[in-house]
């Protein structure tokens, strides 16, 4: 029999259930081993031969690296095991969640001073609020670099 | 014997803990939400508790995916703050009341709900953050805490009318203690928040202030939110409100008591990602 999932359709955003789970099991062990310095320090020194001592996919590996926290959830991680891959680079939780948006970090801090994003539009797939497929990313973080004209910033 | 003598509600921020403990709380950022606690502050030395049941979620720092209770109670006698990844926040360790914990446990176990009993664990922003609120930055912490930590990381979280139940059965644990103890019962987390994916950001301003209203005056529909509810309205990370339903779960008049006094209500926006809520209820 079917297993209810009625979040499967809203907008940005992934559900951290037992299915999303089993898939991250060592990604999300690799993220909480971080919360030991001495092991932050092995990640920071060389993060592909620590990321190899744990059996993640290559595809976990990748998304790790390139420190793409939409890649790393889709594959299984969940935000506050990854939150310390964050906390290893010294980012903060609104850093974090802001580059998952598309967003500049200043982008983000600002739309959350002005009240948040709005549930108008985002409740549903399918709907035209700024957190649905057409309208991604957001933000100017993915606009080309002024010093290297047509390569992804 | 012991009584449930009021109830604590707030969300738990980390960076509302990194704001008190790097000494920013006076910031044009951070000045709007502490103002909204002086009362508080205030309240909690003039009525100080003997205990406090503090319900809060782990976040993926005692309880890794080795390990996922649905429910898990404190009975050790003493706590440390824990390692986040950015080091342990400089707060009091955390003294836990095990007598009245293994009580409750037994009690509550026996009225249907199948507890986990930890009696070794690190207690993380989820549980320090309310304290610093609620306390400011003490020596140690006023008394006792009982940690009471609800998985809210991995779906399916406990329902929301599970959790309210489940206040009921901690009410009658409480109250069958023979010692007199004044128990103050805490539920915090939410209010609407997403940390992830392009939805990140969100916040329900009316919604929030909807839903407080029926936790403070109609907690039976408040408990009837589903799920889905939550996570459309109030963001992936919003379902942490259904632990505000435990402590409302156990206030007298949800046992055919009196109608608590609502001794102070307060809602912020932003805190990083978070919108902040905070009441607090007395039983006559």
């Amino acid at each position: 029999m079917a297993l209810d999932k009625p979040y499967k359709d809203v907008p940005g955003t992934i559900i951290f259930d037992a299915e999303q789970s089993r898939k991250g099991y060592w990604l999300n062990q690799f993220c909480m081993s971080l919360m030991k310095a001495e092991n932050r320090e092995r990640f920071k020194a060389d993060e592909r031969a620590y990321l190899d001592e744990w059996a993640m996919t290559e595809e976990q590996k990748q998304a790790v690296l390139a420190r793409d926290l939409n890649w790393c959830m889709r594959t299984g991680g969940n935000i506050y095991f990854l939150a310390k891959i964050g906390a290893t680079d010294g980012k903060s939780f609104q850093q974090m969640a802001g580059s998952m948006t598309g967003m500049t970090e200043e982008e983000y801090r600002n739309m959350m001073l002005k009240g948040g994003r709005s549930a108008e539009g985002n409740r549903y797939l399918g709907e035209d609020g700024d957190a649905q497929p057409q309208h991604q990313p957001q933000g100017k973080s993915h606009e080309p670099q002024q010093a290297a004209p047509g390569k992804k910033g | 014997m012991a009584r449930i003598t009021a109830s604590v509600y707030t969300s738990h921020v980390p960076a509302i803990g990194a704001a008190i403990d790097l000494g920013k709380t006076q910031e044009d950022y951070w000045k709007p939400l502490f103002a909204g606690y002086d009362f508080s502050k205030q309240w909690m030395k003039d009525n100080k508790p003997d205990v406090i049941f503090l319900v809060y979620n782990d976040h993926a720092t005692a309880f890794s995916l080795d390990l996922i209770p649905t429910f898990a109670i404190g009975t050790a006698a003493e706590y440390q703050p824990a390692d986040e990844g950015w080091g342990p926040r400089p707060v009091p360790k955390v003294i836990g009341h095990p007598e009245l914990a293994s009580h409750i446990a037994q009690s509550v176990i026996q009225q249907d709900f199948d507890l986990t009993i930890v009696n070794k664990m690190e207690v993380d922003h989820g549980l320090t953050v309310p304290l610093s609120l609620m306390c400011g930055q003490p020596e140690a912490w006023p008394c006792p805490v009982i940690p009471f930590a609800v998985n809210v990381v991995q779906y399916p979280v406990p329902s929301g009318q599970r959790c309210f139940q489940l206040g009921k059965a901690i009410r009658k644990a409480v109250e069958s203690f023979d010692q007199d103890l004044n128990v103050q019962i805490w539920g915090t987390g939410g209010m609407s928040h997403q940390l992830q994916g392009a939805r990140a950001g969100l916040i329900n301003r009316e919604w929030d202030n909807a839903w407080l209203d029926q936790l403070i005056n109609d907690p039976e529909a408040a408990a009837a939110t589903p799920h889905i509810d939550y996570v459309r309205e109030a963001g992936s990370e919003g379902i942490e409100l259904v632990m505000w339903l435990i402590a409302r779960g156990a206030m007298a008049d949800v046992a055919g008591g009196p109608a608590p006094k609502l001794a102070h209500r307060f809602y912020h926006v932003p805190a990083s990602n978070t919108a902040v809520g905070h009441v607090i209820l007395e039983n006559s």
